[in-house]
């Protein structure tokens, strides 16, 4: 019996450019070709004019006052934490704290479990293809209190190595701090096996989802790890604005990471009483609008869908990687079987940052240098990599055009 | 409209493939290292200095195309010449790269003229100076410079 495929869900490519105005800039003469959207993706329309409205309609400062604007403006932020809360199928809202992006929410991690719960001699495991946002706020940590953090290895192709990793555990592990999708290589990390593996032996488990909320569908429940991180300008949404995801239990026991207004049930100068989660960890005023765009954002990758996002995504590496595999003079860094719609790449003889500058004079726009994993560069003995990222809006057209324009920059280096 | 031809120009590839001076200096008596953080570009320069003349001086490192077309040049260009003379060029080329000084204008740069063109890329303008950076440091006794200020995290 023959197995049959059901066709990948395809997307209405030339409706969803329509959707994001940005697409539409000429650079250099030369219509735009956006590859670097996993530095930072562009916004929809839609989130566009959601922040407009808020602005011309909604605005106050939140859970303060008892006037119009205050409570819609309440109303609107809290009905963006419930938008995150399904968007991750977290147990309750009140496990989604706001960040200003993923990296405030690792550090958030470090300072209220890292620094009020570990000591000298405790140890984290990090993997080899951390970003810098997952690597230093523990090195702070280490310096700071004696922590040991210990450095799962990779392979050739850029995966992890499953049997160095369980070794990497003993009596005195105390969290793994793990990136869900590699920014520099786009490997997928096997992330259910791992966490379950960490859970067995009682270690809490914070996943880096920067690269992986905007491509995949998330389900914290179903994952179980303690910690998720995500950031809102990489999923069609504003800067300024993230999400920590924490089990309610750990968020409880956790300390403050900022002390000041919100963050407080009652102040007097002997003593203050926090507030509950997850407005314990979200001293000041917070980032209303952008908090409010994130919702919208997420609205509309709903509305496209993950899982076809996906598969689309997929599609597109698939062809980029068969077409760059055709050129000569091209080393592709990072082969996972498991990748995410990253391309990294090297042209022989050319350096990276050549390779973009020529690029850019053609209207496209890549990413080049270390891309913030210095870690991954030296393991692969590059100082920097060219780095093509996609999104659910670039198209074949587009994969046609970075090709030709890296012909044009081996013509000129020729 | 922006031309890759504008900035990659022949005299530059040239340089690109075929350092000028490449290597280390055998007793020299002035070095100094140059580094930027952002995109790993790393020179390292030897001189040898007598009096207030640059006697000879070669250089080693990795970069870009434009890094080391600039430090490849830069070694032709102030060769032979007074301390004070390498500076004057370190700070007109350092005027050219950021805009600050007309290519058209009066100046000693020569054949540097050809980096004018990194001017319009805010970006590309560390890879061009870096080396004319390090020779500054080279001629003022310091030993390295970075294109950015850093603070380690490796415990001394």
């Amino acid at each position: 019996m023959s197995v049959v495929l059901a066709d990948a869900p395809v997307l209405n490519v030339d409706a969803i450019r329509r959707d994001f105005p940005i697409l539409d800039l000429v650079v250099n003469g030369k219509p735009l070709v956006y590859l670097d959207n996993a530095a930072s993706s562009q916004m929809p329309q839609a989130v566009i004019e959601r922040l407009v409205h808020y602005q011309q309609h909604e605005h106050a400062n939140i859970h303060r006052a008892v006037h119009y604007l205050s409570e819609t403006a309440t109303r609107e932020f809290e009905g963006a934490r419930e938008k995150v809360r399904r968007f991750l199928n977290a147990k309750e809202a009140r496990e989604i704290i706001f960040t200003r992006g993923t990296t405030e929410a690792i550090n958030l991690v470090m300072h209220g479990y890292g620094r009020a719960h570990l000591a000298a001699g405790d140890e984290i495991i990090l993997s080899s293809l951390e970003h810098h946002s997952n690597i230093v706020p523990w090195q702070m940590l280490a310096i700071e209190k004696g922590v040991v953090l210990r450095v799962i290895p990779m392979n050739d192709e850029g995966e992890l190595l499953q049997e160095a990793f369980r070794k990497c555990f003993n009596a005195n592990t105390r969290l793994l701090a793990l990136t869900h999708v590699s920014n520099a290589l786009g490997t997928v990390n096997p992330v259910q096996a791992m966490i379950d593996h960490a859970h067995s032996l009682g270690v809490p488990v914070l996943i880096d989802g920067a690269q992986a909320a905007p491509h995949k569908a998330v389900d914290v429940q179903a994952l179980d790890c303690d910690f998720y991180a995500f950031s809102g300008h990489k999923l069609c949404g504003p800067t300024g604005i993230g999400v920590l995801y924490g089990k309610a239990d750990w968020l409880e026991a956790m300390q403050p990471y900022q002390g000041g207004g919100d963050m407080i049930l009652s102040v007097t100068f002997e003593k203050t009483d926090y507030n509950v989660i997850p407005y314990k960890f979200e001293a000041g005023t917070p980032a209303i609008a952008a908090a409010i765009g994130l919702g919208a954002a997420i609205d509309y990758l709903q509305s496209i869908g993950l899982e076809a996002i996906e598969a689309y995504e997929h599609e597109l590496l698939a062809y980029a990687t068969e077409r760059m595999k055709a050129m000569d003079g091209i080393r592709i860094i990072g082969q996972a079987k498991e990748k995410s719609a990253v391309l990294s790449f090297e042209v022989s003889g050319v350096h990276p940052h050549d390779v973009g500058t020529i690029l850019n004079d053609e209207g496209i726009a890549i990413r080049t240098g270390h891309h913030c994993a210095q870690p991954v560069m030296q393991r692969f003995h590059v100082p920097a990599t060219a780095r093509a990222s996609f999104a659910f809006y670039n198209t074949r057209d587009e994969v046609d055009r970075l090709m030709e324009g890296i012909a044009k920059v081996r013509e000129i280096f020729a | 409209m922006n031309d890759s031809r504008m900035l990659y120009q022949e005299v530059i590839l040239d340089h690109n493939r075929k350092p000028r001076n490449y290597g280390r200096l055998e007793g020299a008596n002035r070095h100094a290292e140059g580094h930027n953080p952002l995109c790993g570009d790393h020179v390292r320069l030897s001189l040898n200095v007598a009096g207030d003349r640059i006697e000879s001086l070669a250089f080693e490192g990795e970069g870009c195309a434009i890094c080391k077309a600039s430090a490849s040049m830069m070694t032709g260009a102030v060769k032979g010449k007074t301390v004070h003379e390498a500076e004057e060029l370190v700070s007109e080329f350092r005027g050219m790269a950021t805009g600050n000084l007309d290519p058209e204008g009066e100046h000693h740069l020569g054949r540097l003229k050809v980096f004018a063109g990194v001017a319009d890329l805010p970006s590309r303008v560390k890879c061009a100076i870096l080396p004319w950076h390090t020779l500054h440091a080279a001629l003022n006794a310091e030993e390295s410079v970075s294109t950015e200020e850093s603070v380690s995290t490796e415990e001394e």
